[in-house]
C-alpha cells in the first residue's frame, strides 16, 4: 500500500470585521484571476417561514431583485450583466444568499447594488402578482411537470420530522403562494433582512483596505436592525422507523431514499464530519462501499448517492439535519431488499472497520472537491459568509479539507453503527408513468 | 439620502494563461495550461467521434473504466481516489470526452491509470451488462422528461437526414451493443491521433507535457478522420406541435441559422442574440418574465457542433399562455431583425460578453472546457483574444445585419410540446400547425 498522499493546504487571507450597524463583513483577497465574488448571505430560510405561508422565504428572495431604495425594477439584472457580470439569489433551509460575480473593476458597483436592496426592496402588488407567476412556472419546470420532482428534498422532511419548520414544502403550495401579501413581504423584510442579520463577504482581486474603505461609503448608512432571535427548530430523534410511499405519476422507475439524523453541525462539529466522510465512504464512485455492493455486485439499484442535508450542503447547514442515501431502481426493482442490503453493509462498516487505504483514499477526493469548488471566487465568498453565519468562523474555508483528513476510522464505525433502521425515515417513488396521465408521451416508440 | 450607481473602473487587460503546447508521435496534441490558484489538475482528453453507433458510442462510454488486464472497475476507481482523483467520459455526436481532475502532486498516477485504460480496456461482459442495463434505464427516464421529448422533436425537425437529427439510442439499441461491438470501436476509433488532451493546473506547463509523453507516448492507433456533411439549412414551415397530454407546461423551441466561431459575423450575431433574449436583461427575458410572468428560466443561445451552428431558442411556460408566450417571442425577434438596437442596450451586451469571456478563464475547470471546446474547432486560448476584439468593434450597424440576417422570425423552426387538446387551437390562429405524438426516439 503506497503511502496516502498528503491533502495540500490553501492560504487565502481573511479578514473580518463589522460596522457599526452590525453588519458582519469578510474578505478574502486573492488575485489570481481579474474577477472577484460578492454575497450577501441573510440568516432566514426555509425554516423560519410563517405556517400559512409555505414558499414566502423564497417568493421574498424573488422580490429582493425587483427593485430597491434607488434602484427601478430591471436596474439590478443591468447593472451586473451590463458590468460583465452574472448574479442569483438561493434560498436554503437556513439561509438565504444573493451574489453576483463580476470582473473586479465593478467592486463598487456590486458593493452599491447590495447595500442598496439591504436598505429595502420595493414591494408592489404589481410586482409581487408577476413574481408569483414566475415561481409557479419555476415549480412546475422543476416539481410538477418532470419526473421524480422534489425527489427527495420535499419529500423527504415530512416523513422525517413533525414540525411545521422542518417539515413543511419550502417551493410551497399554490395557494399559500397566491395569497401572500404586499404587507407579509414588508413583515418578512422588517424582521428578518436586518443587516445585523447579514454577512457581507467578497472573494477574489480586491485590495482589502481600499474595499474596507468602500463597504463603509455603501453600507455605513444602512439602518441598524439586531438580529432576531433564531427560533429553536430542535426535534428529537425517531425511535421506531418511518416509511412512506407516494406515486409519481411521470416516474417511469422505483426510487427510495431514507434519511437518518446526524449530531449537530456547530454544537458537536467532529461528531457531525464523521457523517460527512460516512456518506462519501458509502456512496463517492465506483470504489464507495454502496456503489461497489448495489450497482455493480447486486445491480439491485441503478444509482446511489449520499450526502448530508436535505439539500447536499454539510457546510451550510444547521440542526436538525440528516444523511440521506438516495436509489433509483430498475423496471420491478424490490425498495425491501435495497433497505436491507445497505443495513448489511453498513452492519459490515460498522462490525469489520475500513479496509486499508479506504479512508484516506476517500478523505483525499472530498479535498478535491472543496478545493475545486473553491477556485472560483463566488464560492469563497459564498462559503465565507455561510461558514462566518452559521459557524461565526470565516477561516474554516482554509481549513476543511484538513478536518476532513483528520476523521478517524474509529468515528467512521461509531458513525456507521448508528445508522439503524429505527432511526430511519424512508419515502419510496411509486412509478406512475405509463398507467395513467401522459403514459402517451413517453410510452410511444417508433 | 441619495445614492448614485458608481462608475466601473477600467476594463481589466484579458491575459492569457502560461501554456505548452506539442504534438507527439502518436498524433496526440498535448496542451498544458497553468492556473496555480489551488493545487490540483484538471484534464479533459477530446478524441474525435463523429460517426460511430450511437448506442455503442453511449455505452462505451459508461465501461471504458470498467476493466483492464490488471485493474477491475472498483480497483481503477480505488487507485483515481487514491490521489484525490476522478475520470469519467462522455460522448455527443462529434466526439468523445473523458475528463477528471485530482491533485496535482497526483497527475503522474492519474496519466498512468489513463494511458493503461486507453491501451488495455477490456470492457468485462459481466460490467458490460451492469452498464447496458444503467443505460437502458437511464434513456427511459430521459424520455419521462419533457426537455429530452422536446429535443428529440427539435432535432428531428432540424436536421432531417443529417446524423444530428438523432443524438440518443432507442432501449432496443442500446440492448443489442455487447463486449465485441465495445472492443471493435474502441480499436477503431479511440486513437490518439487527432486527439487533444488539455490539462491545466497548478503545475509547470513544460513538465505535463512531459509527464503527458512518458504515460501516454505508447498509446497508439490511426484512421481516417471521420467528417460528416455540413448541417443542411433550416426549412421553416408549419409549427411542430408535439402532443404530450396532460402536460402542465408547454416547451416551445425555436431553431435559427447561426454561424461558426471563426465567421465574421460571428461577435454581431452573439450581440444581437445577448440583446433579444440571450441573458436576463435582454427584451425578450424581460418581456415574457418580468413583466408577464409566462416562464422561469427562458434562454437564447447559439449551440456550436462542428458540422454547423444553430440559435435555439428555448423557454417552458404555463400551457394556458402557451401562444401568447410564442406571440410575445415572434414580436420580440420580429422587432430586433428590423429595427436597430438603441446604443445602451448594445454597450450593456458588449460589457456582459467581454466580461463573461474574464469570468469563464477564472477557474482551472473554466480554462480546461474551453480549451478543450476549442481544441475540437481548431482553435487556441488566444481565440479569446480575437473575439474579444471583435465584440469590442461590432457596431449598430453590424448587429442589426446580423440580426436581420439569422434572427428574423421568417427564418426559424418552430416547435412546441405541450397539451395538443388545450393549445392547439390558439397556435393555430398565429401559424399552420402540424400535431404529431410526442416521440422519445
Amino acid at each position: 500500500m503506497a503511502l496516502a498522499i498528503e491533502i495540500p493546504r490553501t492560504r487565502y487571507p481573511v479578514e473580518q470585521f463589522t460596522l457599526p450597524n452590525g453588519l458582519r463583513v469578510v474578505l478574502a483577497p486573492d488575485a489570481s484571476a481579474p474577477v472577484i465574488g460578492v454575497a450577501v448571505v441573510y440568516d432566514v430560510g426555509i425554516r423560519s417561514e410563517p405556517e400559512g405561508r409555505t414558499g414566502f422565504a423564497h417568493l421574498f428572495e424573488h422580490l429582493m431583485f425587483q427593485g430597491s431604495a434607488n434602484l427601478e425594477k430591471l436596474a439590478h439584472f443591468r447593472h451586473v450583466q451590463g458590468a460583465g457580470g452574472t448574479f442569483n439569489g438561493s434560498t436554503h433551509l437556513d439561509y438565504t444568499d444573493y451574489f453576483e460575480t463580476l470582473p473586479s473593476n465593478a467592486l463598487e458597483r456590486a458593493l452599491f447594488l447590495e447595500a442598496d436592496r439591504m436598505r429595502g426592496p420595493r414591494l408592489t402588488e404589481e410586482n409581487l402578482r408577476n413574481q408569483v407567476d414566475v415561481v409557479k412556472e419555476e415549480i412546475r419546470v422543476n416539481v410538477l411537470n418532470r419526473p421524480y420532482g422534489g425527489f427527495p428534498w420535499l419529500k423527504l422532511p415530512p416523513v422525517m420530522f413533525d414540525t411545521f419548520p422542518n417539515a413543511h414544502d419550502g417551493y410551497g403550495s399554490f395557494g399559500d403562494l397566491e395569497s401572500a401579501t404586499v404587507a407579509d413581504a414588508a413583515d418578512f423584510f422588517q424582521r428578518f433582512y436586518a443587516c445585523g442579520n447579514a454577512v457581507l463577504s467578497v472573494a477574489g482581486d480586491l485590495d482589502v483596505d481600499e474595499t474596507r474603505k468602500l463597504i463603509e461609503k455603501h453600507f455605513g448608512d444602512v439602518e441598524a436592525r439586531p438580529a432576531p432571535v433564531r427560533p429553536d427548530f430542535t426535534e428529537p430523534d425517531l425511535t421506531s422507523e418511518r416509511r412512506e410511499t407516494y406515486t409519481d405519476r411521470l416516474a417511469p422507475l422505483p426510487a427510495v431514499a431514507s434519511a437518518w439524523r446526524v449530531p449537530d453541525p456547530t454544537k458537536d462539529p467532529e461528531g457531525y464530519l464523521a457523517y460527512v466522510v460516512l456518506a462519501e465512504v458509502l456512496t463517492d464512485g465506483d470504489a464507495s462501499r454502496l456503489v461497489e455492493r448495489l450497482v455493480l455486485k447486486d445491480r439491485t439499484v441503478t444509482s446511489v448517492g449520499g450526502y448530508i442535508g436535505f439539500m447536499g450542503e454539510p457546510f451550510e447547514v444547521r440542526d436538525p439535519t440528516a444523511l440521506v442515501l438516495q436509489s433509483h431502481l430498475p423496471p420491478g426493482g424490490n425498495v425491501d431488499r435495497v433497505l436491507a442490503t445497505v443495513d448489511e453493509e453498513l452492519d459490515r462498516l460498522a462490525t469489520d472497520g475500513l479496509a486499508a487505504g479506504e479512508l484516506a483514499r476517500t478523505q483525499a477526493r472530498m479535498a478535491t472537491h472543496l478545493l475545486r469548488d473553491n477556485d472560483a471566487a463566488l464560492n469563497r465568498a459564498l462559503r465565507m459568509a455561510v461558514l462566518e453565519q452559521q459557524r461565526g468562523d470565516a477561516k474554516l474555508l482554509n481549513e476543511l479539507p484538513h478536518l476532513i483528513s483528520s476523521v478517524t476510522e474509529e468515528q467512521i464505525v461509531t458513525a456507521a453503527a448508528a445508522l439503524r433502521p429505527n432511526r430511519r425515515a424512508s419515502v419510496e417513488v411509486i412509478p406512475g408513468a405509463g398507467s395513467g396521465a401522459n403514459g402517451a408521451a413517453q410510452g410511444d416508440e417508433q | 439620502m441619495t445614492h448614485t450607481l458608481p462608475d466601473l473602473g477600467p476594463n481589466r487587460p484579458l491575459t492569457l494563461p502560461p501554456q505548452a503546447e506539442k504534438t507527439l508521435a502518436n498524433g496526440l496534441t498535448v496542451i498544458a495550461i497553468r492556473r496555480a490558484a489551488v493545487p490540483l489538475v484538471e484534464v479533459r482528453l477530446r478524441v474525435p467521434f463523429a460517426g460511430t453507433d450511437l448506442a455503442s458510442s453511449a455505452l462505451l462510454a459508461n465501461t471504458l473504466f470498467s476493466g483492464t488486464p490488471t485493474m477491475t472497475t472498483v480497483q481503477i476507481a480505488a487507485e483515481l481516489q487514491a490521489v484525490g482523483g476522478a475520470l469519467g467520459a462522455g460522448v455527443d455526436p462529434d466526439r468523445a470526452m473523458i475528463s477528471g481532475n485530482s491533485l496535482a502532486s497526483g497527475l503522474d498516477r492519474l496519466m498512468e491509470i489513463l494511458a493503461q485504460v486507453l491501451t488495455g480496456a477490456t470492457y468485462p461482459e459481466s460490467e458490460v451488462e451492469t452498464e447496458r442495463a444503467r443505460l437502458v434505464d437511464r434513456i427511459q427516464i430521459a424520455q419521462s422528461q419533457p426537455s429530452h421529448l422536446a429535443r428529440v422533436a427539435l432535432l428531428k425537425r432540424m436536421y432531417a437526414d443529417h446524423p444530428y437529427a438523432v443524438q440518443t439510442p432507442t432501449v432496443a439499441q442500446a440492448q443489442a451493443v455487447g463486449q465485441d461491438q465495445l472492443l471493435n470501436l474502441h480499436a477503431a476509433r479511440l486513437h490518439p491521433f487527432g486527439a487533444h488532451l488539455i490539462l491545466v493546473g497548478d503545475l509547470d506547463p513544460e513538465k505535463v507535457i512531459e509527464v503527458a509523453e512518458r504515460r501516454l507516448g505508447d498509446w497508439t492507433g490511426n484512421g481516417d478522420p471521420v467528417q460528416l456533411p455540413p448541417t443542411p439549412a433550416l426549412v421553416p414551415g408549419p409549427l411542430l406541435l408535439a402532443d404530450r397530454p396532460d402536460s402542465v407546461q408547454s416547451s416551445l423551441r425555436i431553431a435559427l441559422p447561426a454561424v461558426p466561431r471563426k465567421h465574421p459575423d460571428h461577435a454581431a450575431l452573439q450581440l444581437a442574440n445577448l440583446v433579444f433574449g440571450g441573458y436576463f436583461s435582454s427584451r425578450w427575458v424581460e418581456n415574457i418574465r418580468e413583466d408577464k410572468g409566462y416562464t422561469y428560466g427562458p434562454h437564447s443561445l447559439i449551440d456550436h457542433s462542428i458540422a454547423g451552428s444553430a440559435l435555439l431558442v428555448s423557454a417552458e411556460v404555463a400551457t394556458e399562455v402557451t401562444a401568447p408566450a410564442l406571440v410575445e417571442t415572434l414580436y420580440e425577434l420580429g422587432r430586433i431583425s428590423t429595427t436597430p438596437v438603441e446604443t445602451a442596450e448594445l454597450e450593456q451586451a458588449r460589457q456582459y460578453a467581454l466580461g463573461t469571456l474574464q469570468l469563464g478563464m477564472s477557474t482551472q475547470s473554466g480554462l480546461a472546457g474551453l480549451a478543450s471546446t476549442y481544441a475540437g474547432y481548431g482553435l487556441r486560448l488566444d481565440f479569446l483574444a480575437e473575439h474579444s476584439a471583435r465584440l469590442a468593434e461590432a457596431s449598430i450597424a453590424d448587429v442589426a445585419a446580423a440580426a436581420e440576417k439569422y434572427l428574423g422570425p421568417a427564418k426559424g423552426v418552430v416547435v412546441v410540446l405541450g397539451d395538443a387538446k388545450v393549445v392547439e387551437d390558439s397556435l393555430a390562429a398565429i401559424s399552420p400547425v402540424t400535431v404529431q405524438p410526442a416521440v422519445s426516439e
